[in-house]
């Protein structure tokens, strides 16, 4: 099964030079949009870029990660991708710096995508602060096939919320909740969780966000019929699967954990597998 | 003879030599991946054919499969990165049942790295290795700062250096060439590569990491899970060419396949000319996958372009003795 995954992974990814068309700010993140030709083609929701930053004399060696937010394909400018950036660090400050015109060397897509089921079922999207960026895409996805799609945001305060006006259109709820109630209700995200799942009304949750969010909605969604899709975050250094250091433990089909790398086992791995209280830890040696 | 001053000749680039050899074992080119770099190539492979590099040198296995160490493994550091991986790895029976045969498979040239914690185990992977046929070279990782116990460094103490090569050099006979990975830890590095060239290494691989630490502003503690990390990167490049040039100064007849924050042609060219007969190419792989294959297409044109008829004309060029 592995085998079979390795083989396909990342079979699309290529490195280009992309092109900023265009770079705003929305609360407390920047919207940027670049122009990636047929790469778009590619692209599946729960995908990420790896982005070299700092440009050409940077003492910053190693590209940065982002989920795709969303691509599109237009007349005027093909095929478009859009990243939801929080700067927090020197790499994302200097992509946030970007202007418009100017070319930044990505390589895209890489890792596994969330699974899109085959019929129309009850979707729920939990987001945690800029983790709303890729559910907006995926909406759009599990919308076109007919999916119910629900969607609950949250974040410490409003302007850690990402939630732009088109994307609500394709969903059929949205709910926000806020720790310190400056916007929608307050709270978090994951509290409306357990009655959704008790009254049947949710058969796949897809989440992205802190890590600490999305070991609360498996540990939630354990015991129930319910499918617990996550994007996990990782420090990586190389994004390609490489370099060995983005590694969660992860329960195996053969009952064995196992340290997986979350850039092309994941992002988006099954958060019953997650061994979420042993992240951070490595498993006992037993032989 | 004296190169650097000829012009660029773009015509003779399809019939330059870029070949090289360590101990018996021939290489089309002098550029490799480096351990625990790559991983087992399959990766790469999506970015390009491995069989136009000189050979995939594995990540470094270990008798057993290993967890390593726990997250975080990775802090990046200016112009460079630490890392805490500590072997994690399938174990060398998986390894050689699945990761070997696919790069064989490919036709890639293959160099596998083995890890030990016990002079013992370093023999019983060398014996397993010598029971797989396609296998170009051995690289003995002696090495690897990731351990828990620091005297478990084995290239840090010479006998302890020289033990492990023996056993290495008495389990696998002459079949194949045995390159000592060393570190650059050390205070007498000649006198160490002399003690593993003397007990049966063919070539050596320089340098591993340069042990290091972050420590964490907001926690206040070590950034890394396992305390300690390994500096890899441009950060090191200047370590590396000395460490390069003081061997082969010391013992020029022993091949080195260089290593050290090479991210281009002209830093490849700097630890040919200190005395590396191959370079491999590590960190810059995290940051361009493609770099590999970029940093040979830019060496072999540096190489041209400065007048070298051969990749070996150019190997320990800068200790040459001018002519007067």
């Amino acid at each position: 099964m592995v085998e079979e995954i390795m083989s396909l992974i990342n079979r699309s990814a290529a490195q280009m030079n992309a092109t900023v068309l265009a770079n705003k700010r929305v609360g407390q993140y920047h919207q940027i949009v670049f122009g990636i030709g047929d790469l778009v083609k590619s692209c599946r929701p729960g995908n990420f870029v790896a982005i070299k930053v700092g440009g050409e004399s940077s003492r910053m060696i190693l590209r940065r990660a982002f989920a795709i937010s969303r691509v599109a394909e237009s007349v005027s400018f093909g095929g478009t991708m859009e990243l939801i950036v929080a700067p927090h660090g020197a790499g994302s400050k200097w992509l946030c710096s970007q202007a418009e015109g100017s070319e930044v060397d990505i390589i895209a897509p890489l890792g596994t995508a969330f699974g899109i089921p085959t019929q129309s079922v009850k979707a729920l999207l939990v987001g945690g602060g800029y983790g709303s960026a890729p559910l907006f895409g995926l909406a759009e996805v599990l919308k076109a096939r007919g999916c119910q799609v629900d969607m609950l945001l949250g974040a410490s305060t409003g302007a850690k919320i990402y939630a732009p006006m088109e994307g609500k259109r394709s969903v059929n709820s949205l709910k926000i909740y806020t720790e310190d109630g400056s916007m929608g209700e307050i709270g978090r995200v994951t509290e409306p969780i357990k009655a959704l799942i008790e009254k049947r009304e949710v058969d796949v949750i897809y989440s992205c966000g802190p890590m600490g969010m999305l070991s609360a909605i498996s540990a939630l969604a354990a015991g129930s019929d319910v499918v617990h899709q996550c994007a996990v975050e990782e420090a990586m250094a190389c994004g390609v699967g490489i370099c060995m250091t983005c590694v969660l433990p992860v329960l195996g089909e053969d009952g064995k954990v196992a340290m997986l790398r979350s850039c092309i086992d994941g992002p988006v791995m099954d958060g019953a597998q997650v061994q979420w209280n042993m992240v951070g830890q490595v498993p006992e040696v037993t032989s | 003879m004296e190169y650097g001053r000829a012009s660029s000749r773009g015509d003779i680039l399809s019939n330059f030599d870029f070949s090289t050899t360590l101990g018996n074992a021939f290489f089309n080119t002098p550029i490799f991946t480096a351990s625990g770099c790559a991983s087992s190539g399959k990766e790469l492979a999506q970015f390009f054919d491995l069989r136009d590099i000189g050979a995939v040198v594995t990540k470094s296995v270990m008798n057993k499969p290993r967890y390593g160490r726990p997250t975080p493994r990775m802090a990046e550091t200016p112009s460079g990165m630490l890392n805490s991986i500590g072997l994690q790895g399938p174990g060398i029976d998986a390894f050689l049942a699945k990761d070997v045969p696919w790069l064989i498979e490919q036709k890639s040239r293959v160099i596998v790295s083995i890890a030990g914690e016990t002079v013992e185990e370093y023999a019983t992977l060398a014996r397993k290795v010598r029971s797989v046929a396609g296998i170009s070279a051995l690289e003995v990782n002696i090495s690897c700062p990731n351990v828990e116990n620091r005297g478990l460094v084995f290239a840090c103490d010479p006998d302890a250096s020289r033990r492990v090569i023996d056993g290495v050099r008495r389990t696998i006979g002459g079949e194949i060439p045995i390159i000592a990975k060393l570190s650059p830890d050390v205070t007498n590095l000649p006198e160490i590569a002399r003690g593993v060239v003397d007990a049966g290494a063919d070539a050596l691989a320089l340098i591993n990491t340069v042990l290091g630490m972050v420590i964490n502003i907001d926690s206040m503690r070590p950034h890394l899970g396992g305390k300690t990390g390994g500096l890899s990167g441009p950060a090191i490049r200047p370590v590396a060419v000395r460490a390069i040039y003081q061997v082969h100064a010391a013992m020029p007849t022993v091949p080195i396949l260089g290593m050290g924050g090479v991210t281009s042609g002209r830093d490849a060219l700097e630890l040919i000319l200190a005395g590396a007969s191959g370079v491999s190419v590590g960190t810059a792989s995290f940051g361009n996958p493609l770099a590999v294959i970029e940093i040979q297409r830019e060496l072999r044109e540096l190489l041209t372009a400065k007048g070298f008829p051969t990749l070996k004309s150019a190997i320990g060029y800068a200790h040459r003795v001018e002519d007067q």
